[in-house]
């Protein structure tokens, strides 16, 4: 039966073999009984009955009544909620080694009132790659600098990005400095450790930014508007640093400035500092699951392991995948975590309710919960593992959306010339 | 040229005691000649001729540059005609010789920033007919360019030195050096030995040029260099003064600096396959790998290094903090002890650093208290250094032997002697001067009292204390010119006592109630007792290799039986339940149900757990000190020389079920270096120790992108478009054949007709390429696009050979059925794209295209992250391309140990094959497997059962070295760990952004 939808669409895109697919237009009421539901929150309703109308989720449990329409059974397959790839560039880079192809990073240090949603391509060929395995829902952020710029969380399955933002603007990107970092030692080639000279200066222009939005009474400069939304709650600072102390100076910093619940973007330079991140009640964002122990003498699970270590410590954590050109793998990094100390619905929150809360879009997406948005997909299999990652539809809210895109075509199409 | 010197016979003349200049005898004199011959005599010294012999109250003579004589006792005839100066008390120890100066010798260019953007320097910019690569400077005469250098001469003269061998560094071929006196005297008395050594390192220095770039590049120029100057002997096409020179200069002894112990280690393979030797100036970090070092039997010259002790201000520095760092700082100060310990023959100069020369005497004392013992300290700035430079006027106080030797106030090792003077060519210079007042243990007469008391030389001062803790008194002196008051005050007593001082004793200017005496040497139990404590400083804990899992102890059991595990053969009979595994030294012996293994053999109980053959990467760049060259063919260059067996990536990948790997030369050129194939063994001492025996040689050939400088908008390289790789390769194999041919008609010449015709020269360049055209080494090529994979294997049917593999291929699936034809095979990314145009239509189907078409495929990583989880990489063919498991399986095992043609050994679980295995938590495709033992040829080098122990351990070591870095009192140094390295195919510097840097050109 898939073979032959494959063939047939096959066959219909030939002559459109270079575009991305057109996006579905409108959404579609299903009804799937026996289905195992991977709820997002943690809990697994096994051989569940999930009914979605008018694009959003009217059923996701155990039903004595049947539900009115035809039923679909989906006896030993799975349900998951659409993953949600937090932190990427995908939409702002298409090949990296390609500069015109590049759209993420704008020159400068301080540039609060760039945005990325005007520059997300909702045609970028990376997108229906990310689709295939899951991901449905991204947060495309800006890069460089002190103060990268704002994000936007897009769904990807848009005609254009005014279709495809959930929420425009939600956060401010900052790269917090660290006293000491790696820099490129020319004499002897290698890098090294450096203490940063400027870094108090760095400092103060960050802060500087913020204390003069804040005493701001005009309206004439474009930087400090865009960082007045941050004062006014309207949207929330990611801060990215992978460095202990600058972990506690930047989230110290932003919550006395009225920032209660920043997210913090990181990797295993958290691990020192867990306890204080406890305490602070502050979300984090890993990085790069899949990387090399920070030092040579560092565990050789360590990267592996964070996550686990972090849920333990009863921090909200949610996990992303850097770049965007291998990010179809983000339901593998969480499964990873499993292997490491991290229990199995929980890893799978990671990528589906723990970023759509840090992200503030979990009163519609991450979970498989009535009311919320019928973003989702069926797999055949456990889709946090390679093998089980066979997906045979998803939806965005309610919307069926193309998963045989060009990447399928060009397999079918070789491996048609071979057999014949 | 005369007029110049004189400022020096000047300078001579103001600080020679004797007031009579060294004079050069063809030189004109202004004035009277006043040659004067004078014979100097110090006597009552404690004469030390060498380490091990030393004369007491001994009588050195002196006559113009040498040493007269010698005499044990008072010799009154000898000293008829001589000046006698007394100096009892005084020590006096051959001149020490400093191996690894510059002093006296021009600055070397600044060395260029390297610059992988701009526009490509291919060819030498040296003008003249010199060596065609700007690294190769032999002619380079540093006698020619030597003048004395009065104000570093004398630096060098305060920390004992009185000879240095001077050489320029800079380049990898440095040419030779002068060996100099370090007096002021002018040039043509200074120098010793105009040309005394040649130098050598793998350093380019200032070359602007840029091959080579990397290690294994300056290995191949040193090893091509050297056979263009045995051809050169017998050509008469071209001139070289750098060939000529090498040829001229052939018996001086050979240094070569290194800048790490793997280089050290390379030094001795290099000389060995041209049958000579080298001494190596180490970095001083030889105790990192103790037995190579040993075994390679190779003279060292060891600077005296001291790192500090890294500097943590709290506990969230200390992350920050390698261990490597603070283990190094631990033992770095035994070094020469290891050395002595191990037998090994080494000299000691000045630590590399600014200030080494001005604490050489204290860091030659802190190696002494590190154990270092006082003879082979001696011998090490002494008679090594003469032995090495095959001089025998140089090192020891004979009669005859150059009048070079330091004065000390006391056992050159003891903590409070100082350097009185320093003596070169027969020149005196004073440093801390002759002490007023010998130190010692003294008795003072007063009436009918007796006061006794210790008289020490502090920093040139005299200074007074009392012997007995109980003694209340207060002893002083203060001295003004010659004349001094002894003070001795206490509650009833209340002395001052004026005197003189004259030949070193305290006397009564009146003859008055007094008289001072000198008993012995200076009393004190306390000192003694911690200069005892201070020489016994216990040698710490060597990991090996020398990182934190190097602290893990390797069992090397190889026989073991693994029962009743789920066992992937990867042969016909698949995947077996409940089965055993019997391995024997190594080798897997039987596979089966109730096997046995004697009483005492090893069991490892697999019931629930996977075992599978070891994955084996077809692509790695681990374990390596540099990765790529960028000649446009490297084929010369040889991974194999810049093997690192410390690299912790290997216990990584080993903690990843990685067992087997070729290391790689990376893809900056369309013919790169030849591969390395090695076993992930973690421990081994030696770099060859990894490599696997009998291995088919492979080597690396790169197209595309890289190739062809795409990222570098000002490139001016041939090739710069994907028509030019092919004539590269087209010119290459043509030009192999040709040369091979010259060979073949020069080989089959008569012995007669031989001698009357210039052999070829050898070429290394294309010997490795003929070896490629004959189908003796094999092609692993870089490749991504279709048109150029169906190039390469046109290019190698027309001269008749095979493409081995295509790796990365991330198009092949569009020309899988061509590859098929041709028997190549290939090893991918699995999912990999979107990175640079060239991957822009690679689809994770790929593997399986491939695989299905019948093409061997394997699944790769070219980095040593994704390496550590290739069975995760393998389980996406079935979600790509819906592979079963076992063919999955075999993408990183049996297929790349076949297209690395090691499939008769490996790759498989057979009897009869290596015992190369990996059992897994559970299926190793799952993304929830874990590796629960690695074995390599049957011993077990990565236990996950072990790992909490090896982890605790490290904590523990290092919050032990952290408290100890903490509480110590020495200098510290801001933490300064370079994060490792990790290249993959691009790498230049192993830091992945520098490194895109470099290609796009952005930073010149």
């Amino acid at each position: 039966m898939n073979k032959i939808i494959t063939l047939s669409l096959l066959l219909i895109s030939l002559s459109v073999q270079a575009l991305t697919p057109a996006p579905s237009k409108k959404p579609v009421d299903k009804i799937f009984i026996n289905a195992n539901i991977h709820v997002g929150n943690g809990k697994v309703l096994k051989n569940a009955q999930f009914a979605i109308q008018d694009g959003k989720i009217v059923r996701a449990g155990h039903y004595k009544m049947p539900y009115t329409g035809k039923e679909i059974d989906l006896k030993g397959k799975h349900i998951y909620p659409g993953f949600i790839l937090a932190n990427t560039n995908l939409g702002l880079a298409e090949i990296d080694a390609v500069r015109a192809s590049i759209d993420g990073k704008e020159t400068g240090q301080l540039n609060p009132n760039v945005r990325s949603i005007v520059a997300y391509n909702t045609d970028s060929e990376r997108i229906p790659t990310m689709r295939f395995n899951g991901i449905l829902l991204a947060q495309t952020t800006p890069t460089g600098g002190l103060v990268s710029g704002t994000s936007s969380v897009v769904q990807l399955d848009a005609w254009n990005w005014e279709d495809a933002a959930i929420k425009t603007d939600d956060a401010l990107h900052v790269n917090w400095p660290a006293e000491w970092a790696n820099r490129f030692d020319w004499t002897t080639f290698t890098m090294q450790l450096k203490q940063d000279k400027k870094y108090q200066k760095k400092v103060d222009d960050i802060k500087n930014l913020f204390k003069d939005a804040k005493s701001d009474t005009g309206n004439n400069n474009v930087k400090l508007n865009a960082v007045k939304q941050v004062l006014n709650g309207k949207k929330n600072v990611f801060i990215h640093t992978n460095d202990p102390k600058a972990i506690i100076e930047s989230i110290r910093y932003f919550q006395s400035i009225g920032v209660k619940q920043p997210v913090l973007v990181t990797a295993q330079g958290i691990e020192p500092v867990i306890d204080f991140i406890k305490k602070a009640d502050i979300g984090v964002i890993l990085t790069s699951t899949h990387a090399l122990p920070a030092t040579s003498d560092s565990s050789i699970d360590k990267a592996y392991a964070v996550a686990g270590k972090l849920d333990n410590a009863g921090v909200l954590t949610a996990l992303s995948y850097p770049g965007s050109m291998s990010s179809r793998n983000l339901a593998f990094t969480a499964g990873t975590t499993v292997a490491y100390g991290n229990d199995k619905a929980t890893a799978l929150s990671m990528i589906t309710l723990n970023p759509a809360k840090l992200l503030g879009i979990d009163d519609v997406y991450g979970s498989l919960e009535i009311g919320k948005s019928a973003t989702f997909f069926i797999s055949e299999g456990d889709a946090l593992d390679m093998r089980g990652n066979i997906i045979q539809e998803a939806y965005i809210d309610g919307r069926p959306i193309e998963l045989h895109t060009r990447q399928q075509k060009l397999y079918e199409r070789f491996k048609d010339k071979y057999q014949n | 040229m005369k007029l110049k010197l004189k400022p020096f016979v000047l300078a001579a003349l103001a600080c020679s005691s004797s007031g009579q200049a060294a004079s050069i005898p063809t030189d004109v004199i202004n004035g009277n000649v006043d040659d004067r011959n004078t014979i100097t005599a110090l006597t009552n010294a404690t004469i030390h001729l060498n380490a091990d012999k030393t004369i007491e109250h001994a009588t050195l003579l002196i006559q113009n540059d040498r040493i007269l004589s010698i005499h044990a006792k008072s010799n009154h005839k000898a000293l008829t005609n001589a000046v006698v100066k007394d100096y009892s008390g005084m020590h006096i120890y051959p001149g020490f010789i400093n191996l690894d100066s510059d002093v006296g010798l021009p600055e070397p260019n600044k060395r260029e920033p390297f610059k992988w953007g701009g526009p490509e320097t291919i060819n030498s910019t040296t003008k003249g007919a010199y060596n065609s690569n700007e690294a190769i400077k032999t002619s380079y005469d540093a006698a020619k360019h030597f003048s004395t250098d009065t104000k570093n001469n004398k630096k060098l003269r305060a920390a004992g030195f009185t000879n240095a061998l001077s050489h320029r560094k800079d380049g990898i071929m440095r040419g030779t050096a002068v060996l100099s006196h370090l007096s002021d005297h002018p040039e043509e008395l200074n120098m010793v030995v105009a040309k005394a050594a040649q130098h050598y390192s793998f350093d380019k220095g200032s070359s602007k040029q840029d091959y080579p770039i990397s290690l294994m590049g300056s290995v191949a120029l040193i090893r091509q260099t050297w056979l263009d100057a045995q051809w050169y002997k017998q050509q008469n096409e071209m001139h070289d003064f750098d060939l000529a020179a090498i040829n001229a200069n052939k018996s001086l002894p050979k240094i070569i600096n290194t800048t790490n112990w793997q280089q050290t280690l390379l030094a001795k393979t290099i000389a060995d396959e041209f049958g000579t030797d080298f001494v190596v100036k180490t970095s001083g970090d030889s105790y990192q790998n103790l037995a190579a070092i040993k075994a390679s039997e190779q003279t060292l010259i060891v600077p005296l290094t001291k790192p500090k002790a890294p500097k943590i201000n709290d506990e969230l520095d200390a992350w920050n903090i390698s261990y490597r760092d603070l283990k190094k700082w631990e033992v770095a100060p035994f070094n020469p002890a290891l050395l002595e310990k191990e037998g090994i023959e080494f000299a000691l100069v000045p630590d590399d650093s600014a200030k080494g020369l001005d604490t050489f005497l204290k860091d030659l004392r802190n190696a002494h208290q590190h154990g270092l013992s006082e003879k082979t300290a001696l011998r090490a700035i002494t008679a090594i250094p003469a032995k090495i430079l095959n001089n025998s006027e140089l090192g020891e106080l004979n009669k005859g032997n150059f009048a070079n030797f330091v004065v000390t106030t006391g056992p050159l090792l003891a903590e409070d002697t100082l350097i009185a003077e320093t003596w070169a060519a027969g020149e005196p210079y004073t440093i801390k001067g002759l002490p007023v007042m010998n130190a010692g243990h003294y008795q003072l007469a007063y009436g009918n009292d007796l006061y006794e008391f210790n008289l020490m030389n502090e920093k040139g001062k005299l200074k007074l204390a009392a012997i007995d803790e109980e003694d209340e008194l207060k002893y002083s002196i203060k001295t003004a010119g010659n004349f001094a008051t002894l003070s001795i005050s206490g509650d009833e007593v209340n002395h001052d006592l004026f005197g003189m001082i004259d030949n070193r004793e305290f006397i009564a200017v009146d003859n008055g109630d007094w008289k001072l005496q000198k008993m012995g040497p200076v009393k004190n139990d306390k000192d003694a007792e911690q200069s005892k404590e201070k020489n016994n400083k216990d040698l710490p804990s060597i990991p090996s290799p020398f990182a934190a899992y190097g602290m893990l102890d390797i069992d090397d059991e190889d026989s073991v039986l693994i029962k009743n595990a789920t066992v992937w053969t990867n042969e016909k009979d698949g995947i077996l339940t409940n089965t055993d595994v019997l391995v024997v030294n190594g080798k897997i012996k039987s596979i089966g149900s109730d096997l046995s293994i004697g009483k005492n053999g090893r069991k490892i109980d697999g019931t629930g757990m996977h075992l599978t053959s070891g994955i084996i990467d077809e692509h790695a760049h681990i374990a390596l000190l540099s990765v790529n060259d960028i000649a446009v063919n490297s084929s010369m260059v040889r991974m194999k020389d810049a093997i690192n067996p410390h690299d912790v990536n290997i216990y990584r990948n080993l903690a990843g079920g990685v067992t087997a790997a070729q290391l790689l030369h990376g893809s900056a050129n369309p013919i790169g270096g030849q591969s390395a194939l090695v076993k992930l063994k973690w421990g081994v001492d030696h770099p060859e120790d990894l490599l696997i025996e009998g291995a088919t040689g492979f080597i690396k050939f790169a197209l595309g992108e890289n190739v062809k400088r795409s990222r570098n908008q000002e490139s001016i390289r041939y090739p710069l478009t994907r028509m030019g790789v092919e004539q590269v390769y087209r010119d290459a194999f043509t030009q192999a054949l040709a040369y091979e041919k010259t060979w073949t008609d020069y080989n089959k010449l008569s012995s007669g007709a031989k001698k009357k015709t210039t052999a070829p020269r050898r070429d290394l360049v294309m010997e490795a390429t003929l070896e490629v055209v004959n189908q003796e080494r094999m092609i692993s090529c870089h490749s991504y696009v279709q048109s150029e994979i169906n190039m390469l294997m046109h290019v190698a049917d027309d001269f008749g050979f095979n493409v081995n593999t295509f790796t990365h291929i991330l198009e092949g699936y569009k020309v899988a059925d061509k590859m098929k034809a041709h028997g190549v095979g290939a090893s991918t990314f699995s999912d990999w794209w979107a990175f640079k145009w060239e991957v822009n239509y690679a689809i994770p189907y790929n593997a399986a295209l491939m695989h299905n078409a019948g093409v061997v495929t394997a699944i790769n990583s070219d980095s040593a992250e994704m390496s550590r989880r290739l069975n995760q990489e393998a389980a996406k063919s079935i979600k790509y391309g819906g592979l079963s498991e076992e063919e999955a399986w075999k993408l990183v095992t049996l297929n790349p140990a076949k297209l690395l043609h090691l499939d008769d050994r490996m790759g498989s679980i057979k009897a009869g094959k290596d015992a190369d295995l990996v059992l897994w938590s559970e299926n190793p495709l799952s993304i929830y497997a874990k590796v629960v033992k690695t074995m390599v040829d049957g011993v077990v080098y990565y236990d996950r059962d072990k790992q909490a122990e090896i982890e605790q351990m490290i904590a523990d070591e290092r919050s032990r070295l952290i408290t100890l870095s903490k509480n110590s009192k020495g200098p510290k140094a801001p933490f300064k760990t370079k994060p490792m390295k990790t290249y993959e195919c691009e790498s230049i510097t192993g830091h992945h952004n520098i490194d895109q840097h470099f290609f796009t050109g952005a930073i010149k």
